[in-house]
C-alpha cells in the first residue's frame, strides 16, 4: 500500500517564496530608505536625545503631551492647516481652469500648454528666489504696482498678517504646472465622440462640463487632490528660502518646524514626535478622502 | 420625416485639395439611404458634415427645405449613432438614453415614459440600471440605437454602427435597424464600408470613391448596371471579373483575348470606337458547359483555386493576366489544376470605357424572377 504524503511546508510555500523573491529588490530599497527611518522616528519620538541624535532617556508619551500643549506647535499646526486650505482648492481650480482652456483645439495652443506647464521645470529653490524678488518691499514688482495705482504698500513676507498668504500664492504658482499637466492629460483622454454626441443633443458648454467632463475626469481629479494635499502638508523649500518660518512664527509649517527642532535645536525626540503626528494627520486625511470622495469617482 | 438635400457640396481641409467634391444628392423623407465606399473615401466626413460636426466648405446643405450650412448640430433635428457608440461610461443605460431629453429639458415623467418605451422596443428593459461596461457589444449597440430613437428626431445618421459586432449579430441588427426605421418612418442616412449592408438595407445607395459620387440608385440597379468599373468591382462578392477588351469592328463586338467575344449593337460600337475598353462579367454568370449548350463563348480554363461554400462553389482561373472567378451553385467536385469548360454568355457582359469609366454596354437577359410568374400554386 502506498500513502500519498501531504506536501510539506517547504513545498506548499513554493509560490510564496517565488513571489517574495520578485519583491526582494523593492523590499530592500523600501526597508533601507523608508521602513527603517520610519521605525527609527517612531522609536525616537519616545526619547530625549543627545546632540548626536542618540536615544538618551525614555520619556514615554511625554514628547507628545508636551507638543500638544505647546503653543508653538499648535500655532504651527494652525498655520499648516490654513496653508493647505489656501493652496489646495485654489490651486486645483486654477489648474483645472487652465487645463480646460488649453484643451481647446486652437492654433498655437501648444505654446500655451508649454507655458502653463512650465513651472514644473523650475525647481522650488529657483522659483522661490524669483518670488523673493517679486515680494521685495521696495523694488519688488508687486509693491511697485501698488504704488503705481496709489495703494499702500504691503510688507509681503515681513508682515505676519500677509506672510502665509504670500507663501501660499507662490506655492500655488509653483504647483500649477504639475496639476495642469496631469489634468490636461486626463482631459485629452476623454473620448471626443462623447462631446460630439452631446452637441447633437444640444448640450451647452457648462452642461457638458458638469455631466461629461467632470465625471470623466474624476479619477484624475481625485488623484491630483490627494497628491496636492500631501504635498501641501509637506511644504518646506519655499518656507526655508522666503521666510524661514517667520515673521513671528506665522509661516512655521510643520515640516519646517520639524527641521528646526531637529537640526537647529537638536531636539530629535520632539522633532520625531512632530513627524509622527504629521504622518498620522496625512494618513487620516487621505483615508477620509478615500472614504468620502472615492464613491463619487468614476473609474473606467 | 424630412428631406435632406446636398447641392454641389464639397469639403477641403487646407483650402486647396477637396477631399469631397461635387456632391449632389437628395435624400427623400422616410428613405433609408446608404453611403458606401472603401476606407478613406470621405463617407464619414460627409455624414459629419450633414450632422454639423464638420464645416461645409462649399455648396449648400438643405434640411427640410431650409438651408442648414451654418446651423449648429442640435438645430438640425437629427440624431446620430457613432461607430464606437459614444455611450457615457459613467451614466447608466437609462441616463444614457435620457441624456438628450434632459438637455432639452423634457419633463422627468415624460423622459421616463419615452425611455421605457424605447427600451421595451429594443429589449433593454432589464438593463436600464446598468453601466455600459457591464453590457455586451450587442447590448451597447442597442443603447446607442435607443438614444437615437428616443429623441424622436426625423432624421437619423448612423456611422458604421455594426462594424464592431460579430457576423451573426450584425446580420440580426441589420434587419432590426431596418424594421425600426420602417416602423418609425424616419429618414435614415447610413454609412458603411460593407457592401452587403448597403445592398440589404438601403432603399437607395450612394457609392463614394475618393470623395466623388460613383453612382446613386437602387441596390439592384447598381448591382445589375454598375456605372463604372469601380462600382462593378466594389459591389458584389466575389467582385465582377474585368479584363481589357479590344474592338473588332468587322465582327460587331469586342474581344477579350482571342476567344471571348462580346457582341454589341451599332450604337454601342460607335460609342466605344477607338477607345480603350474593359469588359466584365459577374462570377455567377459564368456557367458550366452542359450537353445541349449551343452558342456562346466556350472556353477551357485551368483552375487555380477552389472554395466550396456549402451551397455554392467558387473557383478561379486566369484570363490573360487577370484572375477571374466563377460562382456555380451546388457543390462541384473541382480540384486545383483541373481543366474546366466554361460558358461565358455574351449577353451578360458589361463593357466600360477604360478612361472615363462610362458603361457602354449594359448586360442583358438578367433573370428577374417573380412569384406570380414562377411559382405554381
Amino acid at each position: 500500500m502506498t500513502t500519498v504524503k501531504a506536501p510539506g511546508v517547504w513545498q506548499r510555500s513554493a509560490n510564496l517564496r517565488t513571489g517574495f523573491l520578485y519583491l526582494l529588490p523593492s523590499i530592500v530599497l523600501f526597508a533601507v530608505f523608508l521602513f527603517y527611518p520610519m521605525i527609527r522616528t517612531i522609536y525616537l519620538s519616545f526619547f530625549l536625545t543627545d546632540q548626536n541624535g542618540n536615544a538618551a532617556v525614555n520619556v514615554g508619551f511625554e514628547n507628545y503631551s508636551y507638543l500638544l500643549t505647546s503653543p508653538a506647535f499648535l500655532n504651527s499646526m494652525k498655520a499648516t492647516g490654513l496653508f493647505v486650505l489656501y493652496t489646495v482648492p485654489i490651486g486645483i481650480i486654477l489648474s483645472l481652469f487652465f487645463a480646460l482652456l488649453a484643451n481647446e483645439k486652437l492654433k498655437g495652443i501648444g505654446f500655451f500648454r508649454t507655458m502653463y506647464s512650465s513651472t514644473m521645470g523650475i525647481s522650488v529653490a529657483a522659483s522661490s528666489v524669483i518670488w523673493l524678488f517679486l515680494f521685495h518691499p521696495s523694488v519688488g514688482l508687486f509693491n511697485r504696482i501698488l504704488v503705481a495705482v496709489n495703494l499702500p504698500q504691503v510688507q509681503w513676507l515681513l508682515d505676519p498678517e500677509w506672510a502665509l498668504f504670500s507663501i501660499a500664492v507662490s506655492t500655488i504658482w509653483m504647483n500649477t504646472g504639475f496639476s495642469f499637466l496631469i489634468l490636461l492629460g486626463g482631459l485629452q483622454n476623454i473620448d471626443e465622440h462623447l462631446y460630439e454626441s452631446s452637441r447633437i443633443d444640444g448640450a451647452g458648454y457648462f452642461y457638458r462640463l458638469r455631466r461629461i467632463t467632470i465625471p470623466m475626469l474624476s479619477p484624475t481629479l481625485f488623484f491630483i487632490i490627494t497628491i496636492s494635499l500631501i504635498n501641501a502638508f509637506q511644504t518646506f523649500g519655499q518656507i526655508d528660502i522666503l521666510t524661514k518660518g517667520g515673521p513671528s512664527q506665522s509661516t512655521n509649517l510643520i515640516v519646517y518646524s520639524i527641521y528646526r527642532e531637529a537640526f537647529i535645536n537638536y531636539q530629535f525626540g520632539t522633532a520625531s514626535a512632530q513627524a509622527v503626528i504629521l504622518f498620522i494627520i496625512i494618513l487620516v486625511v487621505t483615508i477620509l478622502q478615500f472614504k468620502l470622495l472615492e464613491k463619487k469617482v468614476h473609474y473606467q | 420625416m424630412k428631406r435632406v438635400e446636398l447641392i454641389d457640396v464639397s469639403k477641403s481641409y487646407d483650402k486647396q485639395v477637396d477631399v469631397i467634391s461635387n456632391i449632389d444628392v437628395t435624400i427623400e423623407p422616410g428613405e433609408f439611404f446608404v453611403l458606401v465606399g472603401p476606407s478613406g473615401c470621405g463617407k464619414s466626413t460627409m455624414l459629419r458634415m450633414i450632422a454639423g460636426l464638420e464645416e461645409i466648405t462649399g455648396g449648400v446643405l438643405e434640411i427640410g427645405g431650409k438651408r442648414a450650412n451654418h446651423l449648429s448640430p442640435d438645430k438640425r433635428d437629427l440624431s446620430m449613432v457613432f461607430q464606437n457608440y459614444a455611450l457615457y461610461p459613467h451614466l447608466t443605460v437609462f441616463q444614457n438614453i435620457t441624456f438628450g431629453l434632459d438637455v432639452k429639458k423634457v419633463k422627468k415623467a415624460e423622459q421616463t415614459k419615452r425611455a421605457n418605451e424605447v427600451a421595451e422596443m429594443l429589449g433593454l428593459s432589464d438593463f436600464l440600471k446598468r453601466k455600459p461596461r457591464e453590457l455586451s457589444g450587442g447590448q451597447r449597440q442597442r443603447v446607442a440605437l435607443a438614444r437615437a430613437i428616443v429623441s424622436e428626431a426625423p432624421i437619423c445618421l448612423m456611422d458604421e454602427p455594426l462594424s464592431n459586432l460579430d457576423a451573426k449579430l450584425r446580420a440580426h441588427m441589420r434587419t432590426e435597424i431596418r424594421r425600426i426605421q420602417r416602423k418609425l418612418g424616419i429618414t435614415m442616412i447610413y454609412v458603411t464600408h460593407d457592401q452587403v449592408e448597403a445592398m440589404t438595407m438601403g432603399d437607395r445607395i450612394m457609392i463614394l470613391h475618393e470623395g466623388k459620387i460613383q453612382q446613386v440608385g437602387k441596390p439592384i440597379d447598381i448591382y445589375n448596371y454598375p456605372a463604372n468599373p469601380f462600382v462593378a468591382t466594389f459591389i458584389g462578392s466575389p467582385p465582377m471579373n474585368i479584363s481589357p477588351a479590344r474592338m473588332e469592328p468587322t465582327k460587331s463586338g469586342v474581344f477579350i483575348g482571342d476567344t471571348i467575344q462580346v457582341s454589341m449593337t451599332e450604337q454601342q460600337m460607335i460609342a466605344g470606337a477607338a477607345r480603350p475598353l474593359l469588359a466584365g462579367i459577374r462570377p455567377e454568370h459564368i456557367q458550366p458547359v452542359v450537353t445541349g449548350t449551343e452558342m456562346g463563348n466556350k472556353v477551357q480554363v485551368d483552375v487555380t483555386n477552389v472554395e466550396i461554400l456549402g451551397n455554392e462553389t467558387v473557383f478561379s482561373f486566369q484570363v490573360g493576366d487577370r484572375e477571374w472567378m466563377a460562382k456555380w451553385s451546388g457543390q462541384w467536385d473541382i480540384a486545383i489544376g483541373d481543366q474546366v469548360p466554361i460558358l461565358l454568355g455574351s449577353e451578360y457582359f458589361c463593357v466600360f470605357d477604360e478612361e472615363t469609366g462610362e458603361l457602354i454596354r449594359k448586360p442583358e437577359g438578367l433573370a428577374h424572377l417573380s412569384i406570380a410568374k414562377e411559382v405554381s400554386l
